[in-house]
């Protein structure tokens, strides 16, 4: 992996009103690896995607890509770049191949080059057979794997990619993932996504920034993530919940105790070895538990730990209705 | 180089979604063949010296025709502002005036295609088209079809729902029909309609269209041209300045 630095954001900020979608951030994201926004609906991902697309100007505040301004240079960023939106922006009523060739003459693709790069990028995605079908007739994976196919015609420096499997079975998501891992690889591109699904992020990310009400709350790979919140999360469910807290907060492998949506979480160090003291210890002070369960940290744990919330509670508690709910498919 | 490739490429798209939607040309047909065959029969015992009346209306009912079409072909951006196509092409490294013009000449293409079927209706009244007027027609036709593309992208910049969008649409549509003088001679109307008139574009379509075709007109043939042209250029620059503004 290069040292250069492809994306430089600096004390990024846009507002609406009085609504600070993208509290003054700042970070890099470096040439070749594939660096992803995680954080709930509503915490700004779009609108910063938006930005460094040059798609919404900044309040204040810039950011460059592939070495250009934002904001001044505009044009000179929009040819180095690939989108992918959130919500579907293919023509239904064109074939697969006529949205691609559209997208090859609004890039100034050259000519005598077109040909042979579409037959590259479809068949990157998988779509050399389905190309001269009708969009309206693909299937929601294969408009997504379209989409990326579309996005990679001009040889983008960066892509990015909003919410890609947003929308899409388990395993048509299973099945995108492998595309961008395989992308990746193969174009030499640096691809930033953003994702409100932690194994996405997980599993397709060298570095994850975590970002909640428009602020970047934690920055890293997410095997440092968490490691950084130490160890493995017991999680229990019981009545006497300030007992327990009083109790396994004084043992020594404990790093950390919290509580969220009524359940009790213990970040502890080696989880195997050290749940039976956990246990006596409990029995020791005559707590009865409902349950107890063990988990590997995720980078939702990761989410927890800095912000006390889950990310998904935002969703289901409806602060804000996910757009790929409302939009028509 | 690269905005005429993207013009091009934005108006190719406007005319295969149109050739595989052809159904919708009949439609388009119903309104103007009612004013030529039902209100000109209607009317036949109204005579313009050796016109009749159905012959005097028809260079109107041509630009008539391409007035609806052209502001309908508007829709197109709800439709891509609806389905994320829109924001795709606002995103490519083109100008916005280019989308505005491939945009633009699509929906005046296809409305010219309608208008020529209607202006091939010509020999069923006994209109005769020689080759001057004929290529005459066809540039008034287009400019016409240009500017009312350009009133119609530059509604839809302004709107971005179907219902916002048909209402604007049936608000003026009628006016810029029933104030052109295009089934009436502006020349013998009462003051305040002449001076109405003036102010809708499509008089001096019609006029320009009467000229050509039948030779009887009002307002002088260059004078309605140039006023297509400045119309056209008000429309279009101001329509590509409103189109995909940033927020």
């Amino acid at each position: 992996m290069n040292e250069r630095n492809i994306i430089e954001v600096v004390n990024l900020t846009k507002k609406y009103g009085e609504l600070v979608a993208v509290n003054n951030v700042s970070f890099e994201v470096k040439e070749g690896e594939i660096f992803g926004l995680l954080g709930p609906n509503g915490a700004g991902k779009t609108t910063l995607i938006s930005m460094l697309c040059t798609i919404l100007r900044p309040t204040s505040g810039t950011a460059r890509v592939n070495g250009f301004d934002i904001v001044k240079e505009e044009d000179k960023v929009r040819k180095s770049i690939g989108i992918v939106f959130q919500d579907s922006s293919l023509d239904n009523r064109l074939t697969g191949m006529e949205n691609i060739e559209l997208h090859a003459s609004l890039y100034g693709v050259p000519k005598n080059e077109r040909k042979k790069r579409i037959k590259e990028v479809l068949e990157l995605v998988g779509l050399e057979d389905k190309a001269n079908i009708l969009v309206r007739n693909y299937s929601g994976g294969m408009k997504r794997r379209l989409e990326i196919a579309r996005a990679l015609i001009h040889y983008p420096k960066v892509l990015f990619l909003d919410e890609p499997t947003i929308g899409l079975d388990p395993q048509t998501r299973v099945n995108i993932w492998e595309y961008i891992v395989k992308l990746a690889k193969r174009e030499n591109i640096t691809i930033f996504l953003t994702t409100h699904y932690m194994e996405e992020a997980d599993f397709l990310c060298n570095r994850v920034a975590i970002i909640d009400e428009g602020k970047i709350i934690a920055i890293d790979s997410p095997e440092n993530l968490k490691r950084k919140i130490g160890g493995d999360a017991l999680i229990i469910e019981a009545g006497e919940k300030e007992k327990i807290k009083q109790v396994v907060s004084k043992l020594s492998f404990v790093k950390r105790v919290s509580e969220v949506d009524g359940k009790i979480y213990v970040n502890i160090e080696n989880s195997e070895e050290n749940l039976p003291s956990v246990f006596e210890a409990l029995r020791n002070n005559n707590i009865k538990i409902k349950s107890i369960s063990v988990r590997k940290p995720s980078l939702n744990d990761v989410f927890i730990h800095y912000t006390g919330k889950e990310i998904r509670d935002e969703i289901e508690n409806g602060k804000k209705i996910p757009k790929h709910m409302v939009r028509r498919l | 180089m690269s905005e005429i490739e993207a013009i091009y490429a934005i108006w190719k798209r406007e005319i295969i979604r149109f050739w595989r939607d052809k159904l919708r040309l009949l439609g388009s047909f119903v309104q103007p063949l009612l004013f030529l065959i039902v209100f000109g029969a209607g009317f036949s015992f109204v005579k313009f010296g050796q016109l009749n009346y159905q012959q005097f209306i028809f260079p109107g009912i041509v630009s008539m025709s391409l007035v609806g079409i052209s502001i309908a072909s508007g829709v197109s951006v709800i439709w891509d502002k609806e389905f994320g196509v829109f924001k795709e092409i606002l995103v490519a490294p083109i100008s916005r005036l280019s989308i505005f013009l491939g945009k633009a000449l699509g929906g005046a293409t296809t409305a010219l295609i309608q208008g020529l079927i209607i202006l091939s209706l010509a020999f069923l009244i006994n209109v005769n088209l020689n080759v001057y007027s004929f290529v005459v027609s066809i540039f008034i036709m287009l400019i016409t079809a240009f500017a009312f593309s350009s009133l119609g992208l530059l509604i839809a910049s302004l709107v971005d729902t179907f219902e916002g969008f048909g209402v604007i649409q049936s608000f003026i549509v009628f006016p810029i029909i029933f104030l052109s003088g295009a089934i009436y001679p502006l020349s013998n109307a009462p003051e305040w309609l002449k001076i109405v008139s003036l102010f809708d574009p499509l008089t001096y379509s019609v006029e320009a269209m009467r000229a050509v075709i039948i030779n009887y007109s009002y307002i002088s043939i260059q004078t309605s041209i140039l006023v297509i042209l400045l119309f056209s250029l008000f429309a279009s620059l101001t329509g590509a300045y409103l189109f995909g503004r940033k927020r």
